[in-house]
Protein backbone atom coordinates (compact mmCIF):
# COMPACT_ATOMS: atom_id res chain seq x y z
CA UNK A 1 0.00 0.00 0.00
CA UNK A 2 1.00 3.71 -0.57
CA UNK A 3 2.10 5.41 2.46
CA UNK A 4 3.88 8.76 2.04
CA UNK A 5 2.88 9.73 6.54
CA UNK A 6 6.10 7.76 7.69
CA UNK A 7 8.37 10.15 6.15
CA UNK A 8 6.64 13.69 5.76
CA UNK A 9 9.16 16.49 4.84
CA UNK A 10 8.11 19.58 5.17
CA UNK A 11 8.99 23.35 3.76
CA UNK A 12 8.78 26.56 5.64
CA UNK A 13 7.60 29.86 4.39
CA UNK A 14 7.46 33.00 6.69
CA UNK A 15 4.34 35.76 5.27
CA UNK A 16 3.41 38.57 6.74
CA UNK A 17 4.24 38.09 10.27
CA UNK A 18 6.22 39.70 13.35
CA UNK A 19 8.65 36.44 12.64
CA UNK A 20 7.27 35.07 16.17
CA UNK A 21 5.85 31.88 14.59
CA UNK A 22 9.00 31.44 12.20
CA UNK A 23 11.14 31.49 15.21
CA UNK A 24 8.76 28.61 16.83
CA UNK A 25 8.89 26.92 13.56
CA UNK A 26 12.85 26.52 13.79
CA UNK A 27 12.89 25.88 17.17
CA UNK A 28 10.55 22.88 16.74
CA UNK A 29 13.69 21.74 14.28
CA UNK A 30 16.44 21.84 17.11
CA UNK A 31 17.39 19.01 18.93
CA UNK A 32 15.43 20.29 21.99
CA UNK A 33 12.18 19.79 20.33
CA UNK A 34 13.87 17.28 17.75
CA UNK A 35 11.12 16.56 15.38
CA UNK A 36 13.01 14.92 13.03
CA UNK A 37 12.31 11.78 14.96
CA UNK A 38 8.65 11.87 13.25
CA UNK A 39 11.20 11.57 9.82
CA UNK A 40 10.75 14.85 9.00
CA UNK A 41 13.34 17.01 6.96
CA UNK A 42 13.06 20.35 6.10
CA UNK A 43 13.81 20.72 2.53
CA UNK A 44 13.12 24.07 1.28
CA UNK A 45 12.52 22.64 -2.02
CA UNK A 46 8.96 22.51 -2.98
CA UNK A 47 9.39 19.72 -5.69
CA UNK A 48 10.64 17.40 -2.69
CA UNK A 49 7.98 18.55 -0.06
CA UNK A 50 5.02 16.86 1.59
CA UNK A 51 3.95 19.22 4.02
CA UNK A 52 3.60 23.11 3.44
CA UNK A 53 4.04 25.06 6.41
CA UNK A 54 2.74 28.56 5.90
CA UNK A 55 3.24 31.35 8.78
CA UNK A 56 2.39 34.73 8.52
CA UNK A 57 -0.49 36.23 6.89
CA UNK A 58 -0.88 36.66 3.14
CA UNK A 59 -0.76 40.17 1.61
CA UNK A 60 -0.57 41.37 -2.04
CA UNK A 61 2.70 40.72 -2.75
CA UNK A 62 3.57 37.45 -1.08
CA UNK A 63 0.15 36.29 -2.74
CA UNK A 64 2.00 34.57 -5.97
CA UNK A 65 4.63 33.00 -4.11
CA UNK A 66 2.57 30.73 -1.59
CA UNK A 67 0.53 29.81 -4.95
CA UNK A 68 3.70 29.49 -6.27
CA UNK A 69 5.28 27.00 -3.62
CA UNK A 70 2.00 25.44 -3.29
CA UNK A 71 1.51 24.27 -7.34
CA UNK A 72 4.84 23.36 -7.32
CA UNK A 73 4.75 20.84 -4.77
CA UNK A 74 3.59 17.13 -6.11
CA UNK A 75 0.61 15.34 -4.70
CA UNK A 76 -0.14 14.37 -2.21
CA UNK A 77 0.26 17.14 0.02
CA UNK A 78 -0.61 19.19 3.21
CA UNK A 79 -0.95 22.61 3.94
CA UNK A 80 -0.31 23.84 7.94
CA UNK A 81 -1.21 27.24 8.93
CA UNK A 82 0.99 27.89 11.81
CA UNK A 83 -0.06 30.95 14.62
CA UNK A 84 -3.19 33.13 14.28
CA UNK A 85 -1.85 35.11 11.45
CA UNK A 86 -1.32 32.45 9.06
CA UNK A 87 -4.76 31.32 10.14
CA UNK A 88 -6.84 34.39 9.93
CA UNK A 89 -4.22 37.44 9.46
CA UNK A 90 -4.48 37.91 13.11
CA UNK A 91 -3.18 41.34 14.60
CA UNK A 92 -2.19 42.45 11.18
CA UNK A 93 -5.78 41.60 9.61
CA UNK A 94 -6.71 45.22 9.21
CA UNK A 95 -3.67 46.60 7.56
CA UNK A 96 -4.18 47.84 3.80
CA UNK A 97 -1.78 45.41 2.39
CA UNK A 98 -3.15 42.54 4.37
CA UNK A 99 -5.73 39.87 2.14
CA UNK A 100 -5.64 37.63 5.17
CA UNK A 101 -5.19 33.79 6.61
CA UNK A 102 -3.63 31.54 4.35
CA UNK A 103 -6.82 29.55 3.22
CA UNK A 104 -7.83 33.20 1.34
CA UNK A 105 -5.02 31.69 -1.60
CA UNK A 106 -4.60 28.00 -0.95
CA UNK A 107 -6.28 25.16 0.82
CA UNK A 108 -5.86 24.66 3.87
CA UNK A 109 -5.86 21.17 5.77
CA UNK A 110 -4.37 21.79 9.62
CA UNK A 111 -4.97 25.38 11.45
CA UNK A 112 -2.59 25.70 14.81
CA UNK A 113 -3.54 29.01 16.28
CA UNK A 114 -1.38 30.58 19.51
CA UNK A 115 0.66 33.77 18.87
CA UNK A 116 3.56 32.55 18.85
CA UNK A 117 2.34 29.28 18.40
CA UNK A 118 3.75 27.19 20.87
CA UNK A 119 6.80 24.32 19.36
CA UNK A 120 4.33 21.80 21.12
CA UNK A 121 1.40 22.49 19.25
CA UNK A 122 3.61 23.19 16.00
CA UNK A 123 4.61 19.37 16.31
CA UNK A 124 0.97 18.27 16.93
CA UNK A 125 0.01 19.57 14.00
CA UNK A 126 2.61 18.05 12.18
CA UNK A 127 1.70 14.99 13.48
CA UNK A 128 -2.18 15.54 12.56
CA UNK A 129 -0.92 16.55 8.88
CA UNK A 130 1.07 13.17 8.55
CA UNK A 131 -2.51 11.40 9.59
CA UNK A 132 -4.30 13.99 6.73
CA UNK A 133 -1.67 12.91 4.46
CA UNK A 134 -2.58 9.57 4.86
CA UNK A 135 -5.82 10.04 4.14
CA UNK A 136 -5.18 11.97 1.26
CA UNK A 137 -3.33 9.10 -0.20
CA UNK A 138 -5.78 6.44 0.06
CA UNK A 139 -8.08 8.98 -1.42
CA UNK A 140 -5.71 9.30 -4.43
CA UNK A 141 -5.73 5.34 -4.86
CA UNK A 142 -9.29 4.85 -4.46
CA UNK A 143 -9.80 7.73 -7.29
CA UNK A 144 -7.09 6.20 -9.34
CA UNK A 145 -9.15 2.90 -9.25
CA UNK A 146 -12.48 4.16 -9.97
CA UNK A 147 -11.10 5.89 -12.83
CA UNK A 148 -9.78 2.65 -14.53
CA UNK B 1 32.62 -23.17 -14.95
CA UNK B 2 35.65 -23.30 -12.86
CA UNK B 3 35.00 -22.42 -9.31
CA UNK B 4 36.66 -19.22 -9.11
CA UNK B 5 33.61 -17.83 -12.11
CA UNK B 6 30.74 -19.40 -9.94
CA UNK B 7 32.62 -17.37 -6.92
CA UNK B 8 32.64 -14.31 -8.83
CA UNK B 9 29.32 -14.28 -10.14
CA UNK B 10 28.09 -15.34 -6.79
CA UNK B 11 29.46 -12.12 -5.19
CA UNK B 12 27.88 -9.91 -7.61
CA UNK B 13 25.06 -11.24 -7.89
CA UNK B 14 24.91 -10.25 -3.84
CA UNK B 15 26.31 -7.08 -4.05
CA UNK B 16 23.49 -6.39 -6.63
CA UNK B 17 20.59 -7.67 -4.47
CA UNK B 18 21.81 -6.78 -1.33
CA UNK B 19 23.53 -3.50 -1.20
CA UNK B 20 20.31 -1.47 -1.54
CA UNK B 21 19.59 -2.78 1.65
CA UNK B 22 23.20 -2.59 3.73
CA UNK B 23 22.92 1.18 1.93
CA UNK B 24 19.79 2.56 3.47
CA UNK B 25 20.72 0.79 6.73
CA UNK B 26 24.08 2.74 6.67
CA UNK B 27 22.15 6.22 5.74
CA UNK B 28 19.62 5.24 8.05
CA UNK B 29 22.37 4.43 11.01
CA UNK B 30 24.01 7.93 10.17
CA UNK B 31 21.18 9.31 10.79
CA UNK B 32 20.51 7.85 14.19
CA UNK B 33 24.32 8.51 14.97
CA UNK B 34 24.00 12.02 13.77
CA UNK B 35 21.02 12.62 16.39
CA UNK B 36 23.05 11.12 18.92
CA UNK B 37 25.94 13.16 18.79
CA UNK B 38 24.05 16.16 18.50
CA UNK B 39 21.91 14.63 22.06
CA UNK B 40 18.29 13.68 20.40
CA UNK B 41 16.64 10.62 19.73
CA UNK B 42 16.58 11.36 15.99
CA UNK B 43 14.17 8.91 13.11
CA UNK B 44 14.09 5.28 13.36
CA UNK B 45 17.00 3.36 11.59
CA UNK B 46 14.60 2.12 8.51
CA UNK B 47 13.89 6.03 8.01
CA UNK B 48 15.81 5.92 4.96
CA UNK B 49 13.89 3.09 3.29
CA UNK B 50 10.42 4.94 4.71
CA UNK B 51 11.63 7.70 2.32
CA UNK B 52 12.34 6.12 -0.65
CA UNK B 53 9.48 4.13 -0.26
CA UNK B 54 7.02 7.42 -0.24
CA UNK B 55 8.96 9.01 -3.12
CA UNK B 56 8.13 6.72 -5.64
CA UNK B 57 4.56 6.90 -4.26
CA UNK B 58 4.73 10.25 -4.86
CA UNK B 59 3.74 12.09 -8.38
CA UNK B 60 6.59 12.16 -11.05
CA UNK B 61 6.94 16.33 -11.55
CA UNK B 62 9.99 16.64 -14.26
CA UNK B 63 11.26 20.00 -15.80
CA UNK B 64 13.04 17.98 -18.55
CA UNK B 65 11.44 14.43 -19.60
CA UNK B 66 15.15 13.60 -20.51
CA UNK B 67 16.55 14.22 -16.84
CA UNK B 68 14.59 10.74 -16.37
CA UNK B 69 16.92 8.53 -18.75
CA UNK B 70 19.68 10.37 -17.44
CA UNK B 71 18.99 9.46 -13.63
CA UNK B 72 18.49 5.89 -14.96
CA UNK B 73 21.96 5.94 -16.75
CA UNK B 74 23.74 7.33 -13.55
CA UNK B 75 21.99 4.13 -11.95
CA UNK B 76 23.17 1.85 -13.97
CA UNK B 77 26.64 2.89 -14.20
CA UNK B 78 26.19 3.52 -10.26
CA UNK B 79 25.49 -0.27 -9.99
CA UNK B 80 27.68 -1.24 -12.75
CA UNK B 81 31.13 -0.13 -10.74
CA UNK B 82 30.25 -1.89 -7.84
CA UNK B 83 29.90 -5.15 -9.92
CA UNK B 84 32.93 -4.38 -11.88
CA UNK B 85 34.64 -4.38 -8.05
CA UNK B 86 33.04 -7.33 -6.64
CA UNK B 87 33.33 -9.91 -10.09
CA UNK B 88 37.44 -8.77 -9.52
CA UNK B 89 37.86 -6.87 -12.42
CA UNK B 90 40.33 -4.24 -13.05
CA UNK B 91 40.66 -1.92 -10.60
CA UNK B 92 40.80 1.25 -13.24
CA UNK B 93 38.06 0.16 -15.15
CA UNK B 94 35.99 0.66 -11.97
CA UNK B 95 37.64 4.19 -11.28
CA UNK B 96 36.87 5.27 -15.03
CA UNK B 97 32.93 3.68 -14.76
CA UNK B 98 32.70 5.37 -11.65
CA UNK B 99 33.25 8.52 -13.02
CA UNK B 100 31.69 8.24 -15.91
CA UNK B 101 28.43 8.04 -13.62
CA UNK B 102 29.80 10.92 -12.27
CA UNK B 103 29.39 12.57 -15.36
CA UNK B 104 25.78 11.53 -15.68
CA UNK B 105 24.89 13.16 -12.45
CA UNK B 106 25.86 16.45 -13.59
CA UNK B 107 23.83 16.21 -16.91
CA UNK B 108 20.89 15.34 -14.92
CA UNK B 109 21.43 18.34 -12.88
CA UNK B 110 22.28 20.58 -15.67
CA UNK B 111 19.58 19.41 -18.18
CA UNK B 112 17.06 21.39 -16.26
CA UNK B 113 18.73 24.70 -16.29
CA UNK B 114 17.59 25.46 -13.33
CA UNK B 115 20.18 28.42 -11.69
CA UNK B 116 20.45 26.14 -8.56
CA UNK B 117 20.74 22.87 -9.85
CA UNK B 118 23.44 24.23 -12.18
CA UNK B 119 25.35 25.72 -9.58
CA UNK B 120 25.29 22.33 -7.58
CA UNK B 121 26.38 20.65 -10.74
CA UNK B 122 29.50 23.25 -11.21
CA UNK B 123 30.20 22.00 -8.02
CA UNK B 124 29.81 18.42 -8.38
CA UNK B 125 32.30 18.99 -11.21
CA UNK B 126 34.39 20.88 -9.00
CA UNK B 127 34.28 17.82 -6.12
CA UNK B 128 35.27 15.45 -9.00
CA UNK B 129 38.44 17.72 -10.10
CA UNK B 130 39.55 17.58 -6.23
CA UNK B 131 38.86 13.82 -5.65
CA UNK B 132 40.18 12.52 -9.34
CA UNK B 133 43.61 12.62 -8.53
CA UNK B 134 43.59 10.33 -5.64
CA UNK B 135 41.19 7.82 -6.78
CA UNK B 136 43.79 7.13 -9.60
CA UNK B 137 46.71 7.12 -7.40
CA UNK B 138 44.93 4.75 -5.26
CA UNK B 139 44.79 2.61 -8.28
CA UNK B 140 48.63 2.65 -9.19
CA UNK B 141 49.21 2.18 -5.27
CA UNK B 142 47.48 -0.77 -5.33
CA UNK B 143 49.66 -1.87 -8.31
CA UNK B 144 52.56 -0.95 -6.85
CA UNK B 145 52.07 -2.67 -3.71
CA UNK B 146 50.57 -6.07 -5.45
CA UNK B 147 51.80 -6.30 -8.90
CA UNK B 148 48.49 -6.22 -10.20
CA UNK B 149 45.14 -3.96 -11.59
CA UNK B 150 42.74 -6.75 -10.49
CA UNK B 151 40.92 -6.81 -7.60
CA UNK B 152 40.71 -10.82 -7.76
CA UNK B 153 44.66 -10.64 -7.60
CA UNK B 154 44.47 -7.93 -5.17
CA UNK B 155 42.75 -9.89 -2.51
CA UNK B 156 44.61 -12.59 -2.66
CA UNK B 157 47.94 -11.10 -1.79
CA UNK B 158 49.94 -12.58 1.41
CA UNK B 159 49.65 -9.14 2.99
CA UNK B 160 46.80 -6.29 3.43
CA UNK B 161 47.72 -3.76 1.11
CA UNK B 162 47.64 -0.82 3.85
CA UNK B 163 50.85 -1.65 5.10
CA UNK B 164 52.68 -0.34 1.78
CA UNK B 165 50.02 2.28 1.07
CA UNK B 166 49.15 3.94 4.78
CA UNK B 167 49.93 7.07 2.58
CA UNK B 168 47.40 6.21 0.05
CA UNK B 169 44.61 4.98 2.49
CA UNK B 170 44.71 8.32 4.41
CA UNK B 171 44.49 10.33 1.34
CA UNK B 172 41.35 7.64 0.35
CA UNK B 173 39.63 8.27 3.51
CA UNK B 174 40.16 12.25 3.01
CA UNK B 175 38.15 11.92 -0.47
CA UNK B 176 35.63 9.82 1.14
CA UNK B 177 34.18 12.89 3.07
CA UNK B 178 33.85 14.52 -0.33
CA UNK B 179 32.46 11.68 -2.46
CA UNK B 180 30.42 11.09 0.44
CA UNK B 181 29.27 14.65 0.05
CA UNK B 182 29.57 15.10 3.67
CA UNK B 183 30.47 18.30 5.67
CA UNK B 184 32.89 20.03 5.19
CA UNK B 185 32.80 19.29 1.33
CA UNK B 186 28.95 19.09 1.10
CA UNK B 187 29.59 22.01 -1.55
CA UNK B 188 27.38 20.33 -3.91
CA UNK B 189 24.08 18.82 -2.37
CA UNK B 190 24.16 18.63 1.23
CA UNK B 191 22.07 16.04 3.04
CA UNK B 192 20.88 19.03 5.73
CA UNK B 193 18.48 21.52 5.33
CA UNK B 194 18.47 25.56 4.55
CA UNK B 195 22.33 25.49 2.58
CA UNK B 196 22.46 28.51 0.25
CA UNK B 197 22.04 26.67 -3.14
CA UNK B 198 18.85 24.81 -1.75
CA UNK B 199 19.69 21.05 -2.34
CA UNK B 200 22.43 21.90 -5.29
CA UNK B 201 22.05 18.47 -7.59
CA UNK B 202 18.91 17.64 -6.39
CA UNK B 203 17.17 20.64 -6.63
CA UNK B 204 14.85 19.56 -9.62
CA UNK B 205 14.47 16.26 -8.82
CA UNK B 206 11.59 14.73 -7.20
CA UNK B 207 9.43 11.82 -6.04
CA UNK B 208 10.98 8.59 -8.16
CA UNK B 209 13.72 10.86 -9.57
CA UNK B 210 15.02 11.72 -6.26
CA UNK B 211 14.33 7.81 -5.35
CA UNK B 212 16.09 6.79 -7.61
CA UNK B 213 19.38 9.07 -6.88
CA UNK B 214 19.11 7.83 -3.13
CA UNK B 215 19.23 4.17 -4.31
CA UNK B 216 22.17 5.52 -6.11
CA UNK B 217 23.81 6.63 -3.10
CA UNK B 218 23.26 3.60 -1.12
CA UNK B 219 24.39 0.92 -3.99
CA UNK B 220 27.97 3.88 -3.88
CA UNK B 221 28.31 3.96 -0.26
CA UNK B 222 28.44 0.16 -0.43
CA UNK B 223 30.97 0.24 -2.90
CA UNK B 224 33.38 2.72 -1.47
CA UNK B 225 33.51 1.34 1.59
CA UNK B 226 34.13 -2.11 -0.22
CA UNK B 227 37.20 0.08 -1.68
CA UNK B 228 37.93 0.40 2.43
CA UNK B 229 38.23 -2.77 2.89
CA UNK B 230 39.81 -3.43 -0.25
CA UNK B 231 43.07 -2.02 1.74
CA UNK B 232 42.71 -4.28 4.70
CA UNK B 233 41.96 -7.77 2.69
CA UNK B 234 44.69 -10.19 1.91
CA UNK B 235 44.55 -14.28 1.27
CA UNK B 236 44.34 -15.01 5.34
CA UNK B 237 40.60 -15.21 6.13
CA UNK B 238 41.18 -13.01 9.65
CA UNK B 239 41.79 -10.07 7.45
CA UNK B 240 38.20 -10.05 6.56
CA UNK B 241 37.31 -9.13 10.41
CA UNK B 242 40.09 -6.10 10.07
CA UNK B 243 37.95 -5.31 7.06
CA UNK B 244 34.88 -5.04 9.15
CA UNK B 245 36.23 -2.83 11.94
CA UNK B 246 38.00 -0.59 10.25
CA UNK B 247 35.13 -0.11 7.93
CA UNK B 248 33.29 0.52 10.85
CA UNK B 249 35.72 2.84 11.91
CA UNK B 250 35.82 4.86 9.07
CA UNK B 251 31.89 5.26 8.49
CA UNK B 252 32.18 6.63 12.41
CA UNK B 253 34.62 8.95 11.72
CA UNK B 254 32.77 10.09 8.76
CA UNK B 255 29.88 11.01 10.98
CA UNK B 256 31.73 12.53 13.26
CA UNK B 257 33.64 14.67 10.99
CA UNK B 258 30.18 15.58 9.19
CA UNK B 259 28.90 16.86 12.74
CA UNK B 260 31.63 19.18 13.97
CA UNK B 261 32.93 20.65 10.82
CA UNK B 262 31.20 23.55 8.85
CA UNK B 263 31.28 23.81 5.35
CA UNK B 264 34.37 24.87 3.16
CA UNK B 265 34.39 27.12 0.01
CA UNK B 266 35.28 25.16 -3.04
CA UNK B 267 38.91 26.38 -3.53
CA UNK B 268 40.11 25.17 0.00
CA UNK B 269 38.59 22.07 -0.89
CA UNK B 270 40.12 21.71 -3.79
CA UNK B 271 43.47 22.79 -2.82
CA UNK B 272 43.37 20.91 0.64
CA UNK B 273 42.76 17.50 -1.22
CA UNK B 274 45.40 18.34 -3.69
CA UNK B 275 48.07 18.62 -1.08
CA UNK B 276 46.99 15.92 0.31
CA UNK B 277 47.21 13.67 -2.80
CA UNK B 278 50.30 15.09 -3.48
CA UNK B 279 51.85 14.59 -0.17
CA UNK B 280 50.40 11.73 1.06
CA UNK B 281 49.28 9.50 -1.99
CA UNK B 282 52.22 10.90 -4.06
CA UNK B 283 54.89 10.45 -1.59
CA UNK B 284 53.84 7.09 -0.48
CA UNK B 285 54.10 6.09 -4.42
CA UNK B 286 57.44 7.50 -4.39
CA UNK B 287 59.28 5.53 -1.83
CA UNK B 288 57.23 2.48 -2.89
CA UNK B 289 58.64 2.61 -5.91
CA UNK B 290 62.54 3.48 -4.60
CA UNK B 291 62.43 0.81 -2.12
CA UNK B 292 61.33 -1.97 -4.10
S1 LIG C 1 0.58 34.74 15.23
FE1 LIG C 1 1.54 36.19 16.64
S2 LIG C 1 3.62 35.42 16.90
FE2 LIG C 1 2.78 34.41 15.10
S3 LIG C 1 3.47 35.68 13.40
FE3 LIG C 1 1.43 36.40 13.99
S4 LIG C 1 1.82 38.06 15.43
FE4 LIG C 1 3.70 36.91 15.26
Amino acid sequence: MKDVSKSPWIIHYDGSSCNGCDMEVLASLTPVYDIERFGVINTGDPMQADIFLVTGGINTLNQMVVKQIYDQMPSPKVVVAIGTCACTGGIFKECYNIIGGTDTTIPVDIYVPGCAARPQSIIDGIVQAKECLKQKCIAEQKAAKEGK
Amino acid sequence: MTEEVMIRIAVTAAYIILAPFLGGLLSGLERKLSARMQGRRGPSVFQSFYDVKKLFSKNLQVVNGAQIFIMGSYAFFIVFTGALLFAGWDLLLVFFTLTTAAMFLVAAASCTHSPYSTIGANREMVQMMSYEPMVLLTAVGFYLATGSFDVAEIVKADQMAILKLPGCFIGFMFILTIKLRKSPFDISCSHHAHQEIVKGITTEMSGPCLGLMEISEWYEKVFLFAMIGLFFISSNPLSIIAVVVMCSLAFFLEVLIDNTSARLTWDRMLYSSWTVTLLLGGVNILLLELFK
